[in-house]
């Protein structure tokens, strides 16, 4: 078994119930949930794989695709779009070469789009690795992101 | 016993029972497709509601799902009901507008046209849940489910991969409402391309005939604790030799 996925197991007793919980704390580790971990997952917590997997698909949280070690989520709602949310997410995908949905070869980002993020007095605004960054302009982001390993 | 009116006529029904199987064991026709007497109802497919009044209030509710209640009046065909269950084959109809089904359920309804404009002519799917419903509290295997969800929901299998769990058994293309599960048996093998599943058909030592999927009949001899050589004959040498 996966080395990482034992004390996730154990933190949750290998209980069915916290499947959702597992899922995503495999995914902390992992950035995505690899295949082979599902598998791992099913013997371990005896729930058929198809159910899992019917869970790993129902939730956008999750990703099946391996995913960069930092999540970028920019905000392209209403409040935000007004605001330059379009330049904003142009010179994010000029910074680090990939469009909303995307992940870079070197695993480093994953960019996604946002239709809100329930803060638009800080538009326009990201969130990185679940840290806001309010009221960027193009220049800011690039800034934000550069200090990311 | 409760009692209840249904279109204006009384019906005495055991509580526990649902508006919907009262209903068609006194023949009084409710439309439905997510509904099989094998499995647990599930509301999927919207196609029983009625529309029920208590204390004065009337509102809509799924056939399938409630169950009768004392001094209930139900209403099978009201303007309401008809007005609902014609917008939900109107969507059924533009999702699956090839479906034998959904296009006889559109005539009665005096449908003729699909209100959307069609995405895929073949779509076959109604994402009733049945055969992933029946894989598991029928059959007991759990090899398909459906998954992701709103316009890309679908039945399918694990990682739309091989179904390794599938024994072949075909419950799922039986219940299916719309004959979206096709499978073929050929050169012994079974094939359902739906589930990516190819598997060796069991060849009757009597008759020669293949009449089973090797994997469903290891699936009941470990799972009803028969012998497996007991089960190396079909059924009609089995019942010929008198059991």
């Amino acid at each position: 078994m996966d080395e990482q996925v034992r004390p996730i197991l154990e933190k949750y007793q290998y209980k069915k119930e916290f499947l959702i919980s597992i899922l995503q704390d495999v995914q902390a580790v992992h950035y995505y949930l690899p295949k082979e971990v599902l598998e791992q997952l099913s013997q371990a917590l005896q729930i058929p794989i198809s159910k899992i997997y019917s869970v790993a698909t129902f939730f956008k949280a999750f990703s099946l695709e391996p995913r960069g070690r930092h999540l970028i989520n920019v905000c392209v709602g209403t409040a935000c779009h007004v605001r330059g949310a379009v330049r904003v997410m142009e010179g994010i995908e000029r910074e680090i070469g990939i469009g909303p949905g995307e992940t870079d070869s070197d695993l480093k980002f994953s960019l996604e789009a946002a239709n809100c993020l329930g803060c638009c007095a800080l538009g326009p605004v990201m969130v990185v690795d679940g840290e806001y960054h309010g009221k960027l302009s193009t220049a800011k982001a690039v800034e934000v992101l550069r200090g990311y390993e | 016993m409760v009692t209840l009116t249904i279109n204006g006529r009384e019906h005495q029904a055991e509580e526990g029972t649902t508006i919907l199987e009262l209903a068609r064991s006194r023949g009084i026709p409710i439309p439905a497709l997510c509904n099989h007497e094998a499995v647990k109802p599930y509301g999927a497919c919207r196609l029983c509601m009625v529309e029920i009044a208590k204390d004065g209030r009337s509102r809509l509710v799924t056939s399938c799902l409630y169950q009768v209640e004392e001094g209930l009046e139900v209403q099978t065909h009201s303007e309401k009901v008809i007005n609902v269950r014609r917008g939900i084959v109107e969507l059924l109809l533009s999702r699956c507008p090839n479906v034998r089904v959904v296009r006889d359920l559109a005539t009665e309804l005096h449908i003729k046209e699909p209100l959307f404009p069609i995405e895929n002519e073949d779509e076959d799917c109604i994402l009733c849940g049945l055969c992933a419903r029946v894989c598991t509290e029928v059959v007991g295997v759990s090899a398909i489910s459906l998954v992701n969800k709103g316009t890309g929901k679908e039945a399918a299998s694990p990682f739309h991969d091989v179904a390794n769990d599938c024994i072949g058994c075909l419950s799922c293309a039986f219940v299916c409402p719309t004959g979206a599960i096709k499978a073929e048996d050929r050169e012994g093998y079974r094939e359902i391309p739906k589930w990516g599943v190819r598997l060796k058909l069991k060849q009757c030592e009597t008759c020669g005939y293949l009449f089973a999927p090797e994997k469903q009949l290891q699936y009941i001899s470990k799972h009803e604790c028969i012998p497996e050589d007991s089960l190396n004959r079909c059924q009609d040498c089995r019942s010929k030799a008198g059991g």
